[in-house]
């Protein structure tokens, strides 16, 4: 403003690094910058003068040490003479695992409950309201405590199946036991299978028999796809759609249907044996509880968020489509989903990042996953506390980003265009 | 025309209609059994009902809110442990209320949970008489004071820093312009309660001694140190918050930098790693021999943690802000601050409540977590019970109790939330 | 505005500035109270009772330290600690004694930089299971799914002992004993591991005990003693003589009974005159008053009456001397002369 009056000058002054609006942000950006990085410094210094005087220099060597504990639910080879490192992985494989069950179980009943609560019947659309009440109002953590005790102290345990008089059994004609152990269920084995290749320089192993499967299982998806398409091709040019289900459904079972066989497919059944159940897949109790109980709390949530979707869409919508002469099923696939999704996708994945957040509660009910492992009995056995916490914290950090990453890549290309 | 048989001259009284469509039966044949699946539904729904009814309700009505054992319990209820042993909260219900607070101070943390509500009435309820809004900002002060107890210097020396970085914005702004007199204001209240503050205090109080008994923050526990964790991290992550979200708004690209920064990490990484380093490694962060307690290192890390929540609740304010307010804050030849005091805050905050409200709904709940690094927090008071000769072996009366009093308080408050969505709709 | 309760509680509940340069004794006394580390809650060793009283046999030794430092036995600051944060909260100054059934290891003593004062509990692990199971014996135990206390040793020592043994086992990991228990009984787990006071204060709480065995394998040594950090000699000598003082006492048959006699005037036996200061100038040594053990014995009674007070037979507890009787009884407590 003050260049209208002043002749024009360039010569540059100090003070207009301040009271010239042209260099201040400059100022300010220097300014916070330097402050930052003192800050930085100054944690850093002090951080380094504590662990001298505490006599612990940071070192990750104790990450090449065996871990010296046994891990319960380990996806990949591990035993107590593994190393930390080792532990950590599998810690986090464990965390990812419930991490995407919860996603799905949580997505799936939010939905029904979201949509239940909007029903025409009171007494449905009441206990549904109660129910997301009832779990949104009370600490997760509570939630899965007192779904680990339900699970504890109401199922049978493995001793009960025993003998003559057993007081319970097996469901799904002796092929699933559900203990207080957890749920052991019928595992595929491959007779003739393909055997396991290592990766990472034989640290992990793959299953062959595995990559075949969805090889063939995604070649079959693609091949039907190819024909919906041909389909549609054919519908728009000529007004009939070809009867397509029965080719496409073959595409898919088909191919898998043979390679099954040739692997030599069975289910191995759970088997009462010694104090366990043997045999078959177990998911254990701390994975079933966690798993419960953060698809039940994050339900509630997703519930409102699907609710509050569906009632953002005007009725004018649904009766405009009508008027176009859609049908109904088209209606939703069409206009409404496509614009309540809009609504209803960035908060559902805001949640699907705290459930995963919430997934470190898993502690409280002994399900190894890496706050377990790494930040749980690696740190008490090694001492190790900046160096597992601050590992562990950059985990975490990379799965949220990554899941922040996809939900801005959607907001994107679902934005509406504005001025 | 004239013969005609018969011409009604008046109406016909209005005939009931069918019992089937009014009363209770015509509710529930519309809202029940409207259908053959809604019928089917409401039919499960009941059974549902039942089971759970009869299921609890023997448990929960057992007579032994006397009981001073588990095993007293047992002996009332009988050989089958039918009921629940509620002796064990009529014990304990003041340790899971209070922690380990003096009983005969309890009166201080009642009256600062009552004075809060006072504090906060201006801000949450246009009913409420303006003239609170004087007491408001100096709540804290005053409820800490009450909280923690000690002299009642040391709050006023703290609230002095804020008199007087006031009046040195006054004075060097008048003197020096606006962006010196923001700098004074900051600077000057860092310096007073770093080296001055303490001192002063200690003077004050050793020349007229006023206080009340002070109270260790070891001793807070069960609701009051969630309330207290959580009213604290609220209050102190607002104006972090806000300063973050202008941050995150603004053009400078180092320091938009630095707050998304910093929003993106505390938002990615879960509370209890923060927790670990409140408990593990925030004393490693600090000068050497810098040693506070665990509540107050807590708090911090929490604080931290609501802030970055707190900044993306008020940049969803500000960017609910029509443009039109900006453009005519400028107009108006308003600087930055000015603007944003007087036009952009007020109603980006007001737009904001219901969000803050469920900030802090999730900050309360997750309070929780603190019994994870031994905090003795309502969850970690359960543990240290069971580990009570007396009550060992005791699960759900406690777990029970406790998921109903933070029910109660966060369906109070969630309630209130959707009481203001509701008014700030109307008023648009 | 509303920034300052935060200032204003740090103004409030202080920053102490110096801790872990001063010595801890003048921090202690200057303080006026002792912070005291201890668990969040194990039955018998430390647990709040109803209005907020700290309770148990670790506790005890908390008391007597505050005891024989400031005189007061009530002194004491309880700050409850995990298996996680207990180091940590020590090394940082937080507390100036750790004693949380915590066991005497080479890599905590040297890696980890802390002094074991002493032993006050000699501990090992052993295994429970139901009756009902007739196991006699670990090595019975292949398959079993085995219920451990984590952030201990404990689930180091199961897997050396497992692994040795070449039996398979299905670890769950629990958090606190209350937790364990509960699945324990309920049948989640077949075996509850953890050291073998805990396993039988345990059992003593279950409704009917007798239903439980405890299997003769004892698979580790627990030396469990309360710790100082490393570096501050003159404190590590006054917690260690302090519990030497309660061996002592119980070894000399000083009691909280007859002390008020015993430490009035000087007796016939020199060693407990010098233990109750009434001869010599062992207080004066140690930094501390003269009458410091007569007030460590006077907190809670010599180390005997501690055990039976809280963990003894008489206790729901029930735990047998054994280990820790007194040398002359044929156990292993045993205190270096006081001279």
């Amino acid at each position: 403003m003050t260049t209208l009056t002043d002749p024009p000058k360039e010569s540059f002054r100090l003070s207009m690094l301040i009271y010239d609006t042209r260099y201040r942000s400059a100022t300010i950006q220097v300014v916070a910058l330097i402050g930052f990085l003192l800050l930085i410094g100054w944690l850093i210094s002090n951080t380094a003068a504590n662990l001298a005087n505490l006599g612990k220099p940071i070192d990750f060597g104790f990450l090449g040490e065996p871990a010296g504990y046994d891990i319960n639910q380990r996806l990949i080879e591990y035993n107590s003479q593994s190393s930390h490192w080792r532990a950590a992985i599998v810690g986090l494989l464990n965390t990812l695992v419930v991490a995407v069950l919860g996603c799905i179980t949580a997505t799936v009943l939010g939905v029904i409950i979201g949509v239940l609560r909007l029903s025409n019947n009171w007494i449905v659309s009441r206990i549904m309201t109660v129910y997301v009440e009832m779990f949104r109002n009370v600490p997760v953590l509570l939630w899965i405590v007192f779904v680990m005790a339900i699970l504890i102290e109401t199922l049978p345990a493995p001793r009960a199946f025993r003998g003559d008089d057993a007081t319970a059994s097996m469901v799904f004609s002796e092929s699933v036991a559900v203990t207080n152990r957890g749920v052991y269920i019928p595992e595929p084995l491959f007779s003739r299978g393909l055997g396991d290749i290592p990766v990472f320089g034989n640290s992990f192993e793959i299953s062959l028999d595995l990559i075949a499967i969805l090889i063939v299982l995604g070649a079959g998806i693609w091949g039907s796809t190819v024909v919906r398409k041909r389909a549609d091709r054919i519908q728009a040019a000529t007004g009939d759609r070809p009867t397509t289900w029965y080719l496409r459904l073959g595409l898919v079972l088909v191919p898998l249907a043979i390679l099954l066989f040739a692997l030599g497919f069975h289910l191995g059944y759970p088997a009462l044996k010694g104090f366990n159940f043997q045999g078959g897949t177990h998911l254990r109790n701390s994975l079933i509880a966690l798993w419960l109980a953060l698809s039940l709390y994050t339900a509630a949530f997703i519930a409102e968020i699907v609710r509050a979707g569906i009632m953002a869409i005007s009725k004018g919508q649904t009766e405009a489509a009508g008027a176009l002469g859609l049908r109904p099923n088209r209606i939703m696939s069409l206009v409404v989903l496509p614009q309540a999704l809009r609504v209803i996708i960035p908060p559902l994945i805001s949640n699907y990042l705290n459930l995963t957040k919430n997934s470190s509660l898993a502690i409280a009910v002994g399900y190894m996953d890496i706050t377990g492992t790494l930040m749980g009995i690696t740190l008490n056995q090694t001492g190790r506390e900046l160096e597992t916490v601050l590992m562990g914290m950059l985990v975490y950090l990379a799965i949220s980003l990554s899941i922040s990453a996809v939900m801005n890549w959607y907001n994107n290309r679902v934005k509406l265009v504005e001025r | 025309m004239s013969d005609l048989g018969f011409v009604r001259t008046e109406m016909l009284p209005e005939q009931a209609p069918p019992a089937t469509t009014v009363g209770a039966i015509g509710w529930a044949r519309q809202n029940l059994f409207n259908g053959i699946s809604n019928s089917v539904l409401t039919v499960l729904s009941l059974v549902f009902i039942y089971y759970i009814l009869a299921a609890m309700l023997p448990w929960l009505l057992s007579p032994t809110w006397g009981a001073e054992s588990l095993n007293e319990c047992r002996e009332i209820n009988g050989s089958g442990h039918g009921g629940a042993c509620w002796g064990v909260i009529s014990e304990r219900w003041l340790q899971l209320m209070f922690g380990f607070y003096p009983p005969e101070y309890y009166w201080r943390p009642i009256a600062a949970f009552l004075l809060l509500g006072v504090a906060l009435a201006p801000v949450l309820f246009d009913t409420a008489p303006r003239k609170l809004l004087i007491f408001t900002p100096l709540y804290p002060f005053f409820g800490a004071w009450l909280l923690w107890g000690g002299t009642i210097w040391n709050p006023l020396a703290a609230l002095a820093g804020f008199v007087l970085g006031y009046y040195a914005y006054k004075v060097v702004a008048a003197a020096a312009g606006s962006l010196a007199g923001v700098i004074a204001a900051a600077l000057v209240p860092v310096l007073w309660w770093l080296f001055l503050a303490g001192p002063v205090a200690g003077a004050l109080s050793s020349i007229l001694p006023i206080g009340i008994q002070a109270v260790e923050s070891r001793a807070f526990g069960g609701f009051m140190l969630s309330i207290t964790i959580g009213v604290t991290a609220i209050l102190c992550s607002l104006p972090l918050g806000i300063v973050l979200a202008l941050g995150r708004q603004s053009d400078l690209l180092i320091v938009k930098a630095l707050c998304v920064g910093f929003i993106e990490f505390i938002r990615g990484v879960p509370l209890i790693t923060l927790l670990f380093v409140a408990s593990t490694l925030l004393n490693i962060f600090m000068p050497p021999g810098t040693n506070f307690d665990i509540i107050l290192r807590v708090m911090i890390m929490v604080t931290l943690f609501a802030a970055a929540y707190m900044a993306e609740v008020v940049r969803g304010g500000l960017a609910a802000l029509p443009t039109g307010q900006y453009e005519a804050a400028d107009a108006l030849g308003l600087d930055y601050w000015k603007a944003q005091r007087l036009v952009i805050m007020p109603q980006a905050l007001k737009i904001s409540i219901p969000g803050i409200v469920s900030t802090f709904i999730g900050v309360f709940k997750d309070t929780t977590l603190v019994s994870i690094i031994g905090l003795l927090d309502p969850l970690g008071l359960s543990n240290a019970i069971r580990a009570d000769a007396a009550w060992n072996g005791i699960v759900w009366e406690i777990y029970g109790f406790i998921a109903l009093m933070f029910f109660v308080f966060c369906f109070s408050m969630s309630r209130y939330s959707m009481y203001l969505e509701r008014k700030l709709k109307t008023s648009h | 505005m509303k920034k300052s309760v935060f200032l204003g509680a740090l103004t409030v509940a202080g920053v102490i500035a110096g801790g872990a340069a001063a010595a801890t004794l003048d921090e202690v006394k200057a303080r006026g109270k002792l912070n005291c580390g201890v668990t969040t809650g194990l039955v018998g060793f430390a647990a709040p009772d109803a209005n907020g009283n700290w309770d148990g046999f670790d506790v005890g030794v908390c008391r007597a330290v505050a005891a024989a430092v400031l005189g007061d036995p009530a002194a004491v600051e309880f700050v409850p600690t995990t298996g996680k944060t207990r180091f940590t909260a020590l090394a940082s100054g937080e507390i100036d004694m750790l004693a949380r059934n915590t066991t005497w290891t080479f890599s905590r003593d040297v890696d980890l930089k802390f002094t074991f004062v002493g032993v006050n509990y000699y501990d090992g692990q052993g295994f429970m299971v139901p009756k009902e199971l007739g196991v006699s014996s670990a090595t019975e135990l292949d398959g079993a799914t085995v219920c451990i206390q984590t952030g201990t040793t404990t689930e180091l020592n199961l897997a050396d002992y497992f692994r040795s043994n070449n039996i398979s086992y299905e670890p769950v990991p629990i958090e606190t004993n209350a937790e364990a228990q509960q699945q324990y009984l309920a049948g989640a787990c077949d075996v509850y591991t953890t050291d073998a006071s805990g396993l039988a204060a345990t059992r003593a709480t279950f409704e009917n005990p007798g239903d439980h065995v405890l299997l003769p394998e004892i698979v580790s040594k627990e030396p469990l003693g309360p710790l100082v950090r490393h570096g501050d000699n003159e404190w590590g000598d006054i917690v260690r003589w302090t519990l030497n003082a309660l061996v002592t006492a119980e070894e000399l048959g000083v009691t909280s009974a007859n002390i008020g006699d015993m430490s009035s005037a000087p007796g016939n036996n020199p060693e407990i005159n010098r233990l109750l200061g009434t001869e010599g100038s062992l207080g004066e040594m140690l930094g501390v008053s003269a009458d410091w053990a007569k007030n460590a014995i006077a907190a809670g009674g010599n180390y005997g009456e501690l055990f039976e007070k809280n963990i003894g037979e008489n206790t729901p507890i029930g735990l047998a001397r054994g280990l820790n009787a007194q040398w002359t009884n044929g156990g292993l407590i045993y205190s270096p002369p006081f001279r």
